[in-house]
């Protein structure tokens, strides 16, 4: 333990900006993602980043994202959830009997979907939170039973076809509302996708803006304004560059519009709400938290139907990409949401993680995927390199640790 | 052979700057019953640590004589192949094996690697007849009380054929019933020619069983007494035969009318749930009022402390907590705190800190509420708050984002403390404050204390260092094996009265 002594009592100036300096540990993940995605440019002579094949890469790995965003709340806490693989092919199994047997309307179905995974996760929070079983068990059950669900509810055989109005959130597209605007020689692209994307980039920069004036309003450190202003021009440069070959394909795939708009609540809930919070400090230190009145068997229930909800969510987009609800869907998809997570900065022991690094962290294995792939790398050796990139991030982590 | 089995000479020991022993010598004598005497943290449970190799020869300074000749053991196996063997206050026994398992762990009764059941059983059986514990070897661990589990224990020293036996504290957990079983079995293991060290703080048992008393106080022996004819005063004068300094803040007390009454307090051990840990306690606490509570180690003092804030601790509570004239339910740790109570605990890292996560957010945990609306944190609001606690405290650190398990003891501390007083609350339960801290944060603490009871609220102080009780408090509450068995004014209040109250057991 070291004494650390401050510079001055009364504090730096408000104005004063904080020495620019690149956290390792919490950046390492993006600076790897952007290594990888250079490295499979490269290897693919360019093909990685044509437009179709971004879409690709969103479209293939959108219900992994939903899962990791729920997964990484649940490692936070200190918890694991193993069936959320099974929990999405009973989810998906639900949807079609509502939509292709029942025949009800397409968002009373998907309502009534997200509420059977909420309630799956509900039952497996109860026996955690309340009755005191570990997750990996009751999860590990979770898993066999609700596949064994899964089984009894299809008979053994996949049901479809599902609605339109379902297989386009998978799979369909924004409509070309405007029309097309030319850009030169990258030729014509949606206007829509392009104006939804200078939003977004709008959005952001207004929202670190009045971040940043509130900070300085209560006397905090802030960036200097010329690294303010490089980050948001990064950000910018990198939205727009997906945007404008998205738009250059077929517009945004509706996939797209969800997840952005799943971790943007999520990365808010996260940090800024109260529940949020408590998250993170039943995983600091579960003691401590409890001593300090954090009500922990509900927070750590409310996670669990949380992952339930978006397994469910997940369950939907998935049924509806392949369009039908088959008895293996899912396989294995908990096994890539929790790589996800611990790729993405997530600890074992809980307390530590962000929903924007589980995010990456699925990308950075729908990338390795997608490039292997491409350059027609066989499926055994992708799986080997998806492994090692499992052990090397978290070693990578452990080792930033033991440094500190 | 000669007539002193052991003799320790010059025993230094330090911790990262912190000297436990200084110059400690100790000589035990061929088949006697030698008590070890002294206040919590004198040092005597890090004797016995050098002794059977705990802390490895060359992390002291010093010679050990056993059997006459010098001893360098490093670590409990060189120890104990000598026929030195130390029984810890925790009992080291896996609670899933059978007693006879236990016995022999690591030492196990075996033929090319396979057990011998049949041998380890009967030799088992054996040992259990010798301590006199009817119990079929096969039976597993758990499934025997506290007391039945020390005497396992000491049939596994047995099976070491052990020629010095250490105890530590060994009847602080037993009943009276068992407790006199015990020290009955070390009368018998005396006759059979065994040495026994024993470390205890009940005195009327030490006065009882033992032939010498050896006295330590700050790390010091003070003196070795005949234990015939002495009396537990006699014992008492020695441990705390020290001045105080001027190490407190001054302080003027207005203490104002009653706010907190905790009446007729009950809780059971969860372990056994017939043992009381506390029994009946009742104690008031008054507006401005510091009030000292103090006890030795297994007196019931953090269990009492634990089990009002939100029944933390202990099952079969029974009781009532009155505040300013009415009952409250403090039953959750949300209630206990939306009532205004706080309570600081004695492990900081354990129970206190988030130690990953930053002083800010460390400094609100316990009152997010007062930082958000409908849900959602104010950063900017808990920055602020953060701030203003370590400027008014003096928690050095380079910003309030540094994780907490940086900062060194005394300003974790600090920071454990701002968590508390950003709930505002009434009544504060500091249960140990200044362990682990030196001296300088110490007083930093105490002036902290202080302010609070300015400020009209009322502090409630565990502390195993009676002059900081006498120090910092306007009454002091002794407990004992659960029981209040004494109050003390500031003016009446001295350290040998208070330890009177402290070792008056039930039994004695």
């Amino acid at each position: 333990m070291t004494t650390k002594i401050a510079p001055s009592p009364a504090a730096a100036p408000p104005s004063q900006p904080r020495r620019f300096s690149i956290n390792l540990r919490q950046s390492g993940i993006y600076v790897a993602f952007a290594l990888i995605v250079v490295l499979f440019t490269v290897l693919t002579d360019g093909a990685l980043l044509q437009p179709q094949n971004i879409s690709n890469i969103i479209v293939q790995n959108s219900y992994v994202l939903i899962l990791a965003i729920g997964m990484i709340l649940v490692i936070i806490g200190g918890h694991i959830d193993l069936s959320v693989g099974s929990t999405v092919a009973l989810t998906g199994a639900v949807c079609a009997v509502l939509t292709v047997q029942w025949g009800l309307p397409w968002p009373v179905a998907v309502l009534l979907t997200l509420l059977s995974g909420a309630v799956i996760g509900a039952a497996q929070g109860y026996w955690i939170a309340y009755f005191g079983i570990p997750a990996f068990i009751v999860t590990l059950a979770g898993m066999l039973v609700f596949r064994a669900l899964t089984l009894t509810t299809l008979g053994n055989q996949g049901i479809g076809p599902f609605p339109d109005e379902i297989r386009s959130l998978s799979n369909g597209f924004t409509g070309g509302y405007l029309g097309n605007i030319g850009l030169g020689p990258l030729g014509g692209a949606d206007l829509v996708s392009l104006l939804a994307g200078l939003a977004c980039v709008a959005g952001f920069a207004l929202s670190q803006w009045r971040k940043r004036s509130a900070r300085l309003g209560y006397g905090q450190t802030v960036d200097p304004m010329p690294v303010f202003v490089l980050k948001i021009v990064g950000v910018a440069v990198v939205v727009m560059a997906v945007v404008v070959q998205l738009a250059r394909f077929r517009n945004l795939p509706w996939v797209l519009v969800l997840l952005a708009a799943l971790a943007l609540g999520y990365s808010l809930m996260a940090n800024n709400s109260v529940f949020g919070r408590h998250i993170y400090s039943i995983g600091g230190n579960l003691q401590a938290a409890t001593l300090s009145g954090v009500k922990v068997k509900a927070v750590t229930f409310w996670v669990f139907v949380n992952m339930g909800a978006l397994a469910g969510l997940a369950g939907v987009i998935f049924a509806g990409r392949l369009n039908q609800a088959g008895p293996t869907a899912g396989m294995s998809f908990e096994l890539d949401a929790i790589a996800a997570a611990f790729i993405g900065g997530a600890a074992v022991q809980g307390g530590v993680g962000k929903v924007v690094g589980a995010i990456t962290g699925g990308l950075i294995m729908g990338v390795i995927n997608n490039g292997m792939s491409l350059i027609g790398a066989p499926s055994e050796r992708v799986m080997l390199v998806k492994g090692l990139v499992l052990l090397v991030a978290v070693a990578y982590d452990v080792w930033t640790k033991r440094r500190a | 052979m000669s007539d002193e089995i052991l003799v320790m000479r010059g025993i230094t020991k330090r911790f990262a700057g912190v000297t436990a022993l200084h110059e400690v010598s100790l000589t035990v004598r061929r088949g006697e019953i030698h008590a070890i005497c002294g206040e919590n943290g004198a040092g005597k449970s890090t004797l016995m640590k050098v002794l059977s190799g705990v802390h490895p020869h060359g992390t002291y300074e010093g010679d050990i004589l056993f059997e006459g000749e010098p001893c360098a053991f490093n670590g409990v196996r060189d120890s104990e192949r000598r026929g030195i063997v130390i029984i810890h206050q925790e009992l080291a026994l896996c609670g899933q094996l059978s007693v006879a398992e236990n016995l022999f762990l690591g030492n196990e009764r075996a033929r090319r690697g396979f057990i011998d059941w049949n041998r380890t059983n009967h030799e088992a059986q054996a040992l259990l007849d010798r301590v006199g514990l009817r119990e079929n070897p096969t039976t597993p661990v758990n499934d025997l009380g506290v007391g039945k589990q020390q005497l396992v224990e000491i049939a596994k020293a047995l099976s070491k054929e052990v020629s010095l036996l250490i105890l530590d504290e060994p009847t602080a957990a037993l009943n009276d019933d068992d407790s006199q079983h015990l020290l009955d079995l070390l009368d018998g293991l005396r006759s059979e020619g065994i040495t026994c060290v024993i470390i205890s703080h009940k005195l009327g048992e030490v006065t009882r069983i033992a032939d010498t008393v050896t006295v330590l106080r700050d790390g010091r022996t003070i003196e070795t007494l005949p234990a015939k004819g002495l009396s537990e005063e006699r014992i008492i004068a020695g441990m705390v035969g020290r001045d105080l300094e001027h190490r407190f803040p001054p302080r003027t007390p207005d203490v104002g009318e009653e706010i907190l009454r905790i009446v007729d307090w009950t809780v059971h051990s969860p372990a056994q749930p017939d043992r009381k840990v506390v029994d009946g306690a009742t104690l008031t606490l008054r507006r401005g009022e510091i009030v000292g509570l103090a006890g030795l180690m297994g007196a019931g003092r953090t269990e009492l402390a634990m089990s009002v804030f939100g029944r933390s601790y202990g099952v079969g509570v029974s009781g009532r907590v009155v505040k300013d004239g009415r009952e409250i339910d403090t039953r959750t740790v949300r209630g206990a705190i939306d009532h205004g109570i706080a309570y600081v605990s004695e492990d900081r890292k354990r129970y206190g800190l988030n130690l990953i996560d930053g002083v800010q957010r460390n400094v609100s945990a316990a009152a997010l509420g007062k930082l958000s609306s409908r849900g959602w944190v104010n950063e900017n609001e808990e920055y602020t708050v953060a701030e203003r606690f370590r400027r008014s405290m003096g928690i050095r650190t380079s910003s309030v984002s540094t994780p907490t398990g940086t900062l060194s003891g005394g300003n974790q501390q600090k920071v454990v403390l701002a968590k508390w007083m950003f709930t505002d609350p009434d009544v504060l339960i500091l249960d140990e404050p200044t362990r682990g801290i030196d001296v300088g944060a110490k007083y930093e603490i105490y002036s902290i204390i202080n302010d609070l009871a300015a400020q009209g609220r009322a502090v409630l102080v565990i502390s195993s260092e009676l002059p900081e009780l006498l120090g910092l408090c306007d009454r002091v509450y002794a407990l004992s094996e659960g029981r209040i068995t004494g109050e003390v004014s500031r003016e009446e209040a001295t350290q040998e009265r208070l330890m009177q109250f402290m070792t008056r057991g039930q039994s004695s």
